[in-house]
């Protein structure tokens, strides 16, 4: 089925070939930081992961998404969304696919990855999170393509792949859970230790994870023969409601907690993120973007005529998107290590070459999205 | 020919026993390995620790004294990278409040806030990092309780410095020799870049029958090292005798270097 | 039977088979002298009976082998003291023990290590963190 990727408009080429560029840019500001080390980045001894391990965080909630469209469908056999799993699917493919590029590139010897296979510690919540990882890309990729295999040659798919589907459901959330426990179990971070770190990354998970499928469906649906459905994308968009209500609450509890109690250890990273602390306020704009963010997000999802409409709902979905990213991506990660072990307020930004390197990231991710659903696409158009 | 997949695969069965018994008859055959101990001159303690006299340090101590971090970043050559966010330091002070953030009295004794506080890896009894690392690239020894680094495993990841409570270690963010300022010391290396290092309480030291070099070079004799689990060490008599401190205890971390204030 | 894209086809074979036999044609005419390992360092001439830890041949084969194993039982299992076949212990240490006797990196280490097409200033990447002798030239 390869082969449909090769295959494609003149629009389609010219998307991959700007990809290309994007990865090839990348791939060589990684050559640079291969070649410096990690000084290039913005990263230090107090903000010890930045930005890389910021978007894995975040990826991964994307990936967990497809069991969103996956669950529904085949444990309660929601019909509506049986043309989407695959999308779903193909979609947490290329977001692991762009989380474990993000830890590559993170790490200070990356030739010595396989340190992890070969001396695996199971009290250890990294190893875990990479058996995890890599269990979910390949089961994955496994069903993904045998279901769209069967579904070109018209025949019903094998009888393995359905054990395989059941177990990605809680593998799905098995990925989420075990990279919240990444944070959730540290003595000395505050911020993250929290018991609801889990629950929180999957609200937000099923908040942004949907929503991207929801503007990638319609983008399908502008570009090739595939429509996704209105009841389809109206179901999604009811989950994208519910999980972004949750979301957000549960960054009020967050709030309520840390503020309430009074306790310094709890209000200062919140503190830090949305007033600034000891005059340090580089998070500030961005944390105020996600809050307006995702009130507008929730006032376009909550009221049903803007949901239903599909022109209120591409901002709402971009506005969830966005407001999430802002959230886990850039505040959580970084907020964790402010104030320090030490109580000092010392800051990060991420520099231009570090940047370079997570639009590669970004960009290899979206090339694996795109070449996945042109196949995708082609064969359900071949076989409608 | 007829090959069946039946006779394929008690062919191929055959095959992977063959294959397997080399192994087996090559470990039975192996000739006796080689012998390894441990260094008779070498200190022994079932637990390692450290009481730092802050007391001792101000009032005998010159001050702006360094000697003590000096002596450790000599002897191991610890780079002098001059950027606050890159440095690298395995003994080294800070101010009351970063080193106690949790005790931050509002009315205190004079002056306890402004002066400096010898602060290291504390070797915690039951640590954080250790427990994340996921190649074992850090462990805590069992003869002696040292947190150990090995910098030939570590991936770079960095998790430890994310779990440590104390900030206690450093990430090699560039290639640490250009800046070593120091005369090298010929007998311990360097480390490379895209590795996590931190105070090892000599244990390359201890091993050779000598005490840390940080100890060592106090003139004041504040730091004390010792035995935790022996009574009579100088370690637990001073224990036993003043009141002591440790840093962030409500993390249940069981830190090994104690402070007397 | 016909070839399709030929034009496209013959010139790639040809691209690939020049790419894939490099190690063949790209050293040709350059000959390096083998490497000659030099063991009259001044440590070695005092020796009474010169021998290494193990016999030359295996300390040849195996002398990575060796320096692993010491590696891990240094670092990860806390014994310093290796015991020879012939009953001579030496502690275990690249930079302290070996360079003892053989101080000549340059005329000695990198001989064969250059000749293997190994970059002596980095590789074998022990030199990284272990510090190389001063060697007077």
């Amino acid at each position: 089925m390869l082969e449909r990727a090769l295959v494609g408009t003149q629009r389609y080429y010219r998307f991959l070939m700007v990809l290309l560029v994007l990865m090839g840019m990348g791939f060589a500001a990684y050559l640079f930081q291969y070649n410096k080390g990690l000084t290039i980045t913005g990263m230090g001894r107090d903000v010890s992961w930045g930005f890389y391990i910021a978007q894995f965080t975040f990826l991964v909630g994307v990936a967990a998404s497809a069991v969103m469209v996956v669950l529904p469908y085949y444990l309660h056999d929601v019909k509506v969304f049986g043309k989407i799993t695959i999308l779903g699917e193909f979609l947490a493919v290329a977001s692991v696919t762009m989380c474990l590029l993000f830890i590559i590139v993170d790490l200070g010897k990356p030739m010595r990855l396989l340190n992890v296979l070969l001396y695996p510690t199971p009290n250890s919540v990294l190893f875990w999170d990479m058996v995890v990882l890599n269990g979910y890309l390949f089961l994955n990729i496994l069903i993904g393509w045998n279901v769209l295999e069967a579904e070109r040659k018209g025949v019903h798919y094998a009888h393995w792949i359905k054990i395989l589907i059941y177990v990605s459901i809680p593998w799905a959330v098995s990925i989420h859970t075990v990279t919240a426990f990444l944070y959730a179990g540290l003595p000395g971070r505050h911020y993250w230790l929290t018991a609801i770190m889990a629950a929180r990354f999957l609200a937000s998970a099923f908040a942004s994870g949907p929503a991207l499928l929801i503007l990638l469906s319609l983008i399908l649906r502008r570009y090739t023969k595939f429509d996704a459905g209105k009841e389809a994308i109206d179901k999604l968009s009811q989950i994208v409601t519910y999980a972004m209500i949750i979301s957000v609450f549960f960054v009020g509890l967050e709030f309520f907690t840390a503020f309430y109690s009074q306790i310094p250890s709890h209000m200062e990273s919140l503190i830090y993120l949305f007033v600034g602390l000891e005059g340090h306020s580089r998070l500030v704009p961005f944390m105020w973007m996600f809050l307006i963010l995702a009130v507008v997000a929730l006032v376009l999802l909550i009221n049903p005529n803007t949901r239903k409409n599909e022109k209120t709902l591409k901002i709402a979905c971009g506005a969830v998107f966005l407001s999430m990213w802002l959230e886990k991506g850039l505040g959580l990660v970084i907020a964790g290590f402010i104030p320090n072990a030490f109580n000092q307020v010392r800051e990060y930004s991420p520099t231009v070459p570090e940047l370079m390197i997570a639009l590669g990231v970004w960009a290899t991710g979206f090339f694996v999205l795109t070449i996945l659903y042109k196949i995708a696409t082609s064969v359900k158009e071949e076989t409608a | 020919m007829e090959s069946n997949r039946r006779s394929f695969l008690k062919i191929g069965g055959i095959c992977a026993l063959g294959l397997g018994a080399l192994p087996v008859v090559e470990a039975l055959a192996a000739t006796d390995l080689p012998k390894v101990m441990s260094e008779p001159r070498a200190l022994v303690g079932k637990k390692w620790g450290m009481v730092v006299d802050m007391k001792k340090c101000w009032e005998k101590g010159k001050p702006g004294c360094k000697d003590c971090m000096l002596a450790c970043h000599r002897t191991h050559n610890v780079p002098d990278i001059g950027t606050v966010k890159e440095e690298i330091k395995w003994i080294w002070t800070e101010p009351f409040e970063c080193t106690f953030p949790t005790l931050d009295n509002e009315f205190s004794v004079e002056n306890a806030k402004e002066r400096p506080y010898i602060v290291l890896c504390n070797h915690c009894t039951n640590p954080p990092c250790v427990r994340v690392c996921p190649t074992q690239a850090t462990w805590k020894r069992p003869e002696d309780g040292i947190v150990m680094m090995d910098f030939h495993r570590c991936i770079g990841c960095r998790y430890c410095m994310a779990a440590c409570p104390y900030g206690a270690r450093s990430f090699n963010f560039r290639e640490p020799r250009p800046f070593i300022q120091t005369e090298l010391n010929m007998t311990f290396p360097t480390r490379d870049r895209g590795v996590v290092e931190k105070c090892n309480f000599c244990y390359e030291r201890l091993a050779a029958g000598l005490i840390p070099a940080c100890v060592e070079a106090c003139k004041c004799q504040a730091l004390c090292f010792g035995d935790l689990e022996d009574p009579n060490s100088d370690v637990r008599k001073l224990l036993a005798s003043r009141f002591t401190m440790r840093r962030k205890p409500e993390l249940g971390t069981q830190p090994n270097v104690y402070y007397i204030v | 039977m016909r070839i399709y894209n030929a034009n496209r086809i013959i010139p790639g074979l040809i691209i690939f088979l020049g790419l894939i036999t490099i190690p063949l044609w790209y050293n040709t005419g350059k000959a390096v002298p083998p490497p000659d390992p030099k063991i009259d360092t001044p440590a070695i001439q005092q020796m009474a009976q010169k021998q290494c830890i193990m016999p030359k041949s295996e300390m040849r084969t195996g002398h990575m082998q060796l320096l692993n194993d010491w590696r891990t039982w240094v670092v990860r299992d806390g014994k310093r003291l290796y015991v020879a076949a012939d009953s001579k212990e030496y502690v275990m240490s690249l930079q302290n023990e070996c360079i003892k006797c053989h101080s000549n990196k340059s005329q000695f280490c990198d001989q064969c290590h250059a000749y293997a097409g190994l970059d002596v200033g980095t590789e074998p990447y022990c030199w990284t963190c272990h510090i190389a002798p001063k060697e007077n030239k």
